[in-house]
């Protein structure tokens, strides 16, 4: 009797655990089938969801995105306020990288190494990587900062107290304190212009086609066909912002 | 703002390799490296405060008054680096009003209402009371209101009210112990969550911010207590100054492995930043770290200390190493500070450059306001010792 | 209960209701509607002004430039990578008159010679290629690959 009973508990106490490793391993197991890029979807699919494309390959560093941006968004004139740059990229044969860029390369950029030196050579294009698990909107200890409901990561300029703490967070050197305004100041991926149905300056601009603003929602799109035709990464995906800034071609050397 | 670009342009000639252009303008400067340093000094001196109340180590009775009249000098003055560091100083508040829950910055305005409130100015209170009531009575004038109101009409000192007094003070000493490990270890924790920067981002950075604050605050105690004796012409309680570098020695033993063991640690494992890290002690920081933390800050006074606990010379060498020991320990602390928080911005985020800080003279960032924050506290302290001399309290009679 | 806690328990909860008091009359209209954030903010961001109208903007009236562009090299070019801004101009014609850059330099941003672009764009040696004339003086912009006498 005694025995039976030790059995019959034995039986439950399996079947117990088989429902309850079952119900661990597919709750393991399915977060990671949604991950895409390490960014989730939002909630509602019918709605744009902002993100951004960049093709080294197509990248001609004539800087012109960067003065658009300048000009399109009051950016201050001086050469360290950027909200988009260029950096232009030589690895060479002894295995060095020689990084520079100049005024954010909106006077152009030289190739001073000889070729005879030149491993490989590409321009960079940088900007806000408008990240889904953003650090900045993160570390922001007032909510001036947020990711707005259609993922572009936005400033709320009358409301920031200018504690720079978001300028430390940002793993990619996108923000900076606007000298005039004393709050801090990035890319808003033109969401005047996105909002109103035009592309981005920085898009308008470049003469190459290597910018590409698209919705990540949108199946038939731009960005959506870019990312499906070409191997893109984000940069530091190991810090798991969720970027939503999406390179083709990019190089280990890239940070 | 002309001046900034002029700085910025300067600085810009001093870029070393390549750093992201935004990352020219180096955000947090020398305000920010005093904001955990003083905070530190506040935590390390309630924390020395406490060793008397909660763990009964009668011979600091001297020092225990003294430590908490320190912290909460200097408790007061803790935020106005911060604040005066704002772009805008006057929308502070919304830290309070809209605190984000995610942000580590943020809880700051509670952390530091529930220190200066619950904890420092609840226990200053509580065991002044009855000395205040006393006081009072003896004083006249300007000075006898400010008791009165001080007291805030609690003038009961019947021996049952004034055990009352000890019991809720000893209570709030017991909750402030966690309190001052929260305070600066949650500072450490600004600097340790921000995983952008590789040189911050280590979970030993509370703990190590809380040990280095707790060598900070006892050695700021040591000199103030020889600093307030030598201008009171009194005798120094040798037990007490032997009590307080003994416990500085070990705590600073043990500052001195936790911050080797991060150093290690990082050697070891040599992630993707070592190289531009290694570069950044070697190169920019070499004075700051190898010469002023590492060797006059930590292994000069442990080499002091330490032989004081085998070999006692007569008092009055003993008390020239304690000076010169505890002075060392809070230059030591002060350039900890500075290698975190300007260490921490001098390397590009992209590991291939160097950026340039230099200091400023006049401006609110300058050095002249900055030492102003750091000259304040003694004020604050000196006006506090006036207004509630820890040796005139009367002693009570016995029950 | 202790005298003292009779004292100080009232004086803290009037210090608190002040706070909570001053909490609820500062934080802003809108905010955490969405999120953590004033809501309104979007809206703000929203309506800043424009500065680029836009290729299609400039086509409206400049429609023989357009279609002749399409016709070389520089087809799909946007009007403003060279003109600079043209809302201000595209809203009041009359004012706001754009910039028609002559510079070699100029041209250079894209065309100099710059081995990181190699096999990427038709490149010239700034230096080498006619350097004492502007470029468009033999290069209509528009349509580059037809060469002036």
């Amino acid at each position: 009797m005694g025995n039976c009973r030790v059995k019959q508990s034995r039986r439950k106490f399996i079947k117990a655990a088989a429902a309850a490793g079952g119900l661990l391993a597919t709750g393991i197991v399915n977060p990671f089938n949604a991950v895409i890029f390490a960014t989730e979807r939002p909630e509602d699919p019918t709605k744009p969801w902002w993100g951004y494309g960049i093709d080294i390959e197509k990248c001609i560093g004539c800087g012109r995105c960067a003065n658009a941006c300048k000009l399109e968004n009051d950016v201050p004139k001086e050469p360290f306020y950027f909200r988009t740059w260029v950096e232009q990229y030589t690895i060479k044969n002894d295995g060095s990288v020689k990084v520079e860029s100049p005024n954010g390369g909106i006077n152009g950029f030289k190739q001073t190494v000889p070729e005879a030196d030149i491993f490989k050579a590409f321009f960079v294009p940088k900007m806000c990587n408008h990240c889904h698990k953003s650090p900045c909107v993160q570390a922001c200890p007032v909510g001036a900062t947020y990711d707005s409901p259609d993922g572009v990561v936005l400033v709320d300029e009358s409301y920031c107290i200018g504690c720079r703490y978001c300028v430390q967070a940002c793993p990619y050197g996108c923000r900076y304190i606007h000298p005039e305004k004393n709050v801090v100041d990035k890319c808003t991926l033109c969401y005047h212009r996105i909002s109103k149905g035009k592309t981005t300056a920085c898009v308008e601009v470049c003469p190459t086609h290597a910018r590409i603003l698209g919705d990540l929602n949108d199946q038939e799109g731009e960005l959506y066909s870019f990312m499906k035709n070409h191997n893109c990464l984000v940069l530091k995906p190991h810090l798991n912002t969720g970027s939503k800034l999406y390179y083709n071609a990019l190089s280990a050397e890239v940070r | 703002m002309e001046q900034h670009y002029q700085y910025l342009y300067e600085m810009l000639s001093q870029v070393q390799g390549f750093i992201y252009p935004n990352e020219l303008d180096l955000q947090w400067g020398l305000l920010i490296v005093l904001y955990p340093y003083i905070t530190g000094l506040v935590a390390g001196a309630f924390i020395l405060a406490s060793l008397e109340r909660v763990f009964n180590v009668k011979v600091l009775k001297p020092t225990y008054e003294l430590a908490l009249l320190t912290a909460l000098a200097f408790l007061l003055v803790a935020t106005m680096p911060l604040v005066s560091h704002l772009g805008h100083p006057l929308r502070a508040y919304e830290i309070l009003s809209t605190p984000h829950s995610t942000s580590a910055m943020a809880i700051f305005g509670f952390v530091y209402l529930w220190y200066l409130m619950v904890v420092l100015l609840l226990e200053i209170w509580f065991d002044y009371r009855r000395d205040m009531v006393i006081w009072a009575r003896q004083e006249k004038g300007f000075k006898a209101r400010i008791y009165k109101i001080l007291t805030l009409g609690v003038n009961d000192i019947s021996p049952k009210t004034v055990k009352w007094d000890d019991k809720i003070g000893y209570f709030i000493t017991v909750v402030g112990i966690p309190s001052a490990f929260l305070l600066h270890g949650y500072v450490g924790f600004i600097f340790g969550s921000i995983k952008a920067n590789p040189w911050w981002s280590t979970v030993m950075m509370p703990v190590i911010f809380l040990f280095s604050a707790m060598v900070s605050g006892i050695a700021l105690v040591l000199f103030i207590y020889m600093a307030v004796s030598y201008i009171r012409k009194q005798k120094i309680d040798m037990k007490a100054l032997d009590t307080i570098a003994k416990y500085l020695f070990y705590i600073l033993i043990l500052d001195f492995t936790l911050e080797g063991l991060d150093q290690i640690h990082r050697i070891y494992e040599a992630e993707e930043s070592f190289e531009i890290l290694s570069l950044l002690v070697h190169g920019p920081l070499f004075l700051t770290f190898f010469i002023f933390q590492i060797f006059l800050g930590t292994i000069i006074p442990l080499i002091v200390l330490g032989i004081l606990q085998f070999y006692k010379p007569r008092e009055f060498t003993r008390r020239v190493i304690y000076l010169v020991s505890s002075l060392l320990v809070l230059l030591g602390i002060f350039f900890m500070r500075w290698n975190v928080v300007i260490g921490g911005q001098l390397f590009s985020k992209s590991f291939y450059g160097f950026t340039d800080y230099k200091i400023r003279i006049a401006g609110s960032e300058g050095l002249l306001w900055s030492m102003a924050w750091i000259i304040i506290p003694f004020i604050i302290l000196a006006f506090l010792l006036w207004l509630l001399p820890p040796w005139k309290k009367v002693p009570a009679e016995p029950a | 209960m202790p005298p003292q806690l009779k004292t100080l328990i009232p004086l803290f909860a009037i210090f608190i209701f002040l706070f909570l008091l001053g909490r609820y009359l500062l934080v802003p209209e809108s905010f955490g509607e969405q999120g953590h954030y004033r809501f309104n903010s979007v809206a703000e961001n929203k309506d800043l002004s424009l500065q680029y109208a836009g290729r299609d903007a400039c086509a409206e009236c400049h429609d023989d430039k357009a279609l002749e562009m399409e016709s070389d090299m520089h087809a799909g070019l946007s009007c403003e990578i060279c003109h600079g801004p043209g809302m201000v101009h595209y809203d009041n014609p009359k004012a706001g008159q754009l910039i028609i850059p002559d510079q070699r330099e100029h041209c250079g941003l894209c065309h100099a010679t710059n081995l990181t672009r190699v096999d990427k764009i038709a490149q010239v040696d700034l230096a080498d290629h006619n350097p004492d004339q502007k470029c468009i003086e033999c290069h209509n912009p528009h349509l580059p690959w037809e060469i002036a006498e």
